[in-house]
């Protein structure tokens, strides 16, 4: 089967630095592929390569077989790719339920005359967008705060909350960039869960994540960086016992937490 | 209660303002300032789109208001166009020139963005200030009265009504862009244009419809003005008036189409009570701006707002 | 050639001026992110203080100080009373203070001075002097040398002062110069105080060519700050050439083109600039993180 990405000796630089460098690999349809490397890997950089916010300055990024090197984020979302922030990029002016919403713009069709009239084929799609939302915040377990306004929620509902407006646009390859940063044990136990029920539902995961115990336990395939470049590929057994990456990047603290998760 | 929050609840608020307004009016003064007043509310709603939901400024706002307002000059006196048919074709024409500047414009952020709708905004003034033959220059021209079907549209009451109408119609238009795809992806793009970006939405093009849709309010509500006025003068297009749109919208509140009405009430009669200081007038709207920007920042109707849902709970 | 030169004399003098309005504008935005439209105020202060002054019996040079002395307090007042209470405002909202504070000391001007256009005596006489077929103002030669004087000044400042490198560590890092121990208020109070007394200069210095009324700031300002834009926002380097080449650009534009649509040439110039490089000629381009 066709990868649902293939990333070819991709690279970037930032004023002379190269934050990554000569990275390539695929994922493939149905999987949890995670991304992680120490602090200034190049993991996030990554990800603003994959989804357009950063264009490469060397190599190629396909989407399903089809060349989509360059292009911008809006149109890379209509090809079915989706992703979270980091750092929370949430519409804090708006309402849960809006936020999602937004995440269904590219299913929304109707002319810009319609929605200054409000015509019903307005009314019905609002009310189409907002059933879905419902539906998608039902999914991260945050219906009853639908209309409360997002900038009062507190941060892991916000973290669940970009989630559920990622997978509004009912993606391909869905990107989550460290979706369990500063939750606690049983928020991170949640998190794991939605992840695994994304993938399940035919959502290929791409994840970028700290919590080792987390990505071991969950992924199919594991990409370490190092310095923006590929230190190994592989699953987690053989990510674990590559001497390379406990030297560069799991040492010894991160070994022992690793091997805890086998059990 | 909850029908006065949302969109019916601003519409109603309005229409119950303008029905009851007139009852208290002891003379047609009060119409003429009333009117005026719809007539900013109606350039403050369009720019409140902009600034307010889409978080763009503009600062030359006041040069598609002008554009309305010597389309209804120029049209008939030089053109032979009817008046009805020059405002659309001001109205057009802003559009037009929105569209075409919009584009590079709105790649600019923050402080390049004002000073590039600034420095816009002053060229049109200028133009009408320079090509004198068409537009009468400094002092500017005459507008001839308005006749609809062989009526004469006169007065400061049926333009209290006319006027009212237009704002009633251009803040229902607002309200429903608010709460349809588009008013989502314009408030998305404010909040965060990364996310909306990764999110589907084309921003350039979402700005640039929200900018071309704010020109057309400005030129509408300009048209009104210069056929209201039966004169305009080249300050209807200038920096300063820019700068009082802008200021209706902040000291109103941003992205509130409430706020639209009262920012532009604000300002619209606190001069006209300050009359009697007419040397003092620029001293006077400096310092109110200042005052207001500092102590009512988030805006009139916000601060009301919070303070009585507050008081509820 | 001598059009050329006459346009090219004159355009670096109104631009020399223009260049002191965006050093103004480049101190107090890289002090505070404030764009401060009240900066051609200051020029008009300069002027109006110095003319009334004068006309009052004072000396030519006492007036200039004492209008440069009330700028500055202008400066400061404005600092301490409109600008620090609403530090953590927004951009637009900062925006609209500043036009206000511009719009006030125009209607303050009105009310104490006058409405009428005035003048003040060259400092070194009239009497054109030719070069090339050029005739060229001694007035002219004042504006050039005082800008050159105030520019090294600056350089000096910022660069061997204590004090100035306090300013520089404070554009650069607001959090981290307040962490090392660096007064910000002090700091703040300062680019105002500096920026107010240069503006007061270039009005002093310009008046006796082109004539002050209580209304010149608004277009200084605007022409000022499409400068320092020109320039890239912040670098005082880039402001001075964003100057230069603003008057310089007016001027060919007036003598060539068409001088009714002279103060239009700044505006056509910034759209062309922002257009093509949104973040003017010597700018700092970032890319957004995520």
């Amino acid at each position: 089967m066709n990868a649902v990405l293939e990333v070819k000796d991709i690279g970037i630089d930032f004023g002379g630095v190269r934050a990554v460098d000569e990275v390539s690999f695929e994922i493939r349809p149905g999987q949890i592929f995670s991304i992680i490397g120490p602090n200034g890997a190049g993991k996030t950089t990554m990800f603003n390569l994959i989804s357009g916010v950063y264009t490469p300055s060397r190599g190629a990024v396909k989407l399903a077989g089809e060349d989509v090197t360059g292009l911008p984020p809006h149109r890379l979302a209509r090809l079915g790719l989706s992703r979270t922030f980091q750092n929370l990029q949430v519409y804090f002016r708006m309402t849960a339920v809006e936020n999602v919403m937004v995440g269904r713009h590219i299913h929304e069709h109707v002319g810009i005359t319609a929605q200054l009239f409000n015509l019903p084929s307005v009314r019905a799609q609002n009310r189409a967008s907002r059933q879905k939302a419902m539906e998608l915040l039902d999914f991260v377990g945050l219906a009853d705060k639908a209309d409360e306004p997002a900038g009062s929620l507190p941060y892991g509902a916000l973290k669940r909350l970009e989630i559920a407006r990622s997978l509004a646009l009912g993606p391909k390859l869905l990107l989550l960039d460290e979706p369990a940063a500063g939750c606690n044990a049983v928020e991170t136990e949640e998190i794991d869960g939605l992840i695994q029920e994304i993938a399940k539902s035919g959502v290929t995961v791409a994840l970028v994540e700290h919590d080792m115990r987390l990505v071991m336990k969950i992924s199919d395939r594991i990409l370490v960086l190092d310095y923006g470049r590929k230190l190994i590929e592989g699953t987690a057994t053989e990510v674990r016992n590559d001497p390379e990456v406990i030297a560069a990047y799991l040492g010894a603290h991160g070994q022992t937490e690793a091997a805890r998760a086998d059990h | 209660m909850a029908f006065l929050k949302g969109k019916y609840g601003v519409l109603l608020a309005i229409a119950i303002i303008v029905l009851i307004l007139p009852v208290a009016f002891p003379s047609n003064y009060y119409f003429r300032i009333a009117t005026l007043v719809w007539i900013s509310a109606l350039a403050v709603i369009g720019l409140n789109l902009l600034m307010g939901y889409a978080g763009q400024v503009s600062l030359g706002h006041a040069g598609f208001f002008g554009m309305g307002a010597y389309a209804v000059a120029v049209g008939p006196t030089h053109l032979g166009i009817p008046p009805v048919a020059s405002a659309l074709l001001g109205a057009a024409s802003a559009g037009l020139l929105a569209f075409v500047v919009g584009r590079p414009i709105l790649k600019l952020r923050g402080h390049y963005l004002a000073v590039a709708t600034l420095g816009m905004g002053i060229l049109v003034a200028m133009v009408l200030n320079n090509e004198a033959q068409w537009t009468g220059g400094p002092d500017g021209m005459p507008v001839s009265r308005l006749v609809l079907f062989g009526f004469k549209v006169k007065g400061p009451v049926m333009w209290y009504w006319i006027t009212a109408g237009f704002l009633f119609v251009g803040a229902w238009l607002a309200l429903n862009l608010v709460d349809s795809p588009l008013g989502r992806a314009l408030r998305a793009l404010h909040d965060s244009e990364t996310a909306a970006r990764v999110g589907g939405i084309d921003v350039a093009r979402h700005k640039l419809i929200v900018f071309v849709i704010s020109a057309v309010y400005a030129a509408v509500a300009g048209s009104l003005l210069a056929f209201f006025d039966g004169l305009v003068t080249p300050n209807t297009a200038g920096f300063l008036h820019s700068i009082q749109l802008v200021t209706m919208v902040v000291l109103g509140g941003m992205g509130s189409i409430l706020g639209s009405l009262v920012g532009a009430a604000v300002l619209v009669t606190l001069p006209q009570a300050l009359t009697v200081f007419h040397d003092y007038e620029h001293l006077m709207l400096g310092l109110m701006m200042m005052l207001f920007m500092i102590f009512l920042r988030r805006g009139i109707v916000p601060t009301l707002r919070d303070r009585i849902a507050g008081r509820v709970q | 050639m001598a059009d050329f030169l006459q346009f090219a004399f004159s355009g670096l003098t109104v631009g020399a001026i223009y260049a002191l309005v965006a050093l103004g504008f480049t101190i107090i935005y890289n002090a505070s992110d404030v764009v401060n439209f009240a900066q051609g105020e200051f020029v008009m202060i300069g002027g109006m203080v110095t003319v009334f002054a004068y006309a009052a019996g004072l000396p030519l040079p006492v007036a200039a100080l004492l209008a440069v002395i009330v700028a500055v307090f202008v400066g400061l007042a404005l600092e301490w009373l409109a600008i620090e209470p609403a530090r953590d405002a927004p951009p637009v909202t900062l925006i609209i203070i500043t036009i206000g504070a511009s719009i006030f000391l125009r209607g303050l001007a009105q009310v104490v001075f006058d409405k009428q256009f005035h003048s003040l005596p060259a400092f070194s006489g009239d009497e054109p002097i030719r070069i090339g077929g050029a005739a060229l103002l001694p007035q002219s030669f004042w504006v050039l040398g005082s800008a050159i004087v105030i520019f090294l000044a600056l350089y000096a400042f910022f660069n061997h002062t204590l004090t100035g490198k306090a300013v520089l560590a404070t554009a650069a890092n607001r959090f981290a110069a307040r962490l090392v121990g660096i007064n910000t208020t002090f700091v703040m109070a300062l680019s105002f105080a500096v920026s107010a007394a240069i503006g007061a200069i270039a009005g002093v210095l310009v008046t006796p060519i082109t004539l002050t009324s209580y209304d010149v700031g608004t277009l200084l300002a605007l022409k000022g700050f499409a400068s320092a834009m020109l320039g890239g926002m912040g670098n005082p380097i880039g402001a001075v050439i964003g100057g230069l080449l603003v008057g310089l650009l007016e001027a060919f534009g007036a003598g060539y083109i068409n001088s009714e649509y002279k103060d239009a040439i700044a505006f056509l110039v910034i759209l062309g600039v922002l257009f093509v490089m949104p973040q003017g000629l010597f700018g700092r381009s970032h890319t957004e993180r995520v």
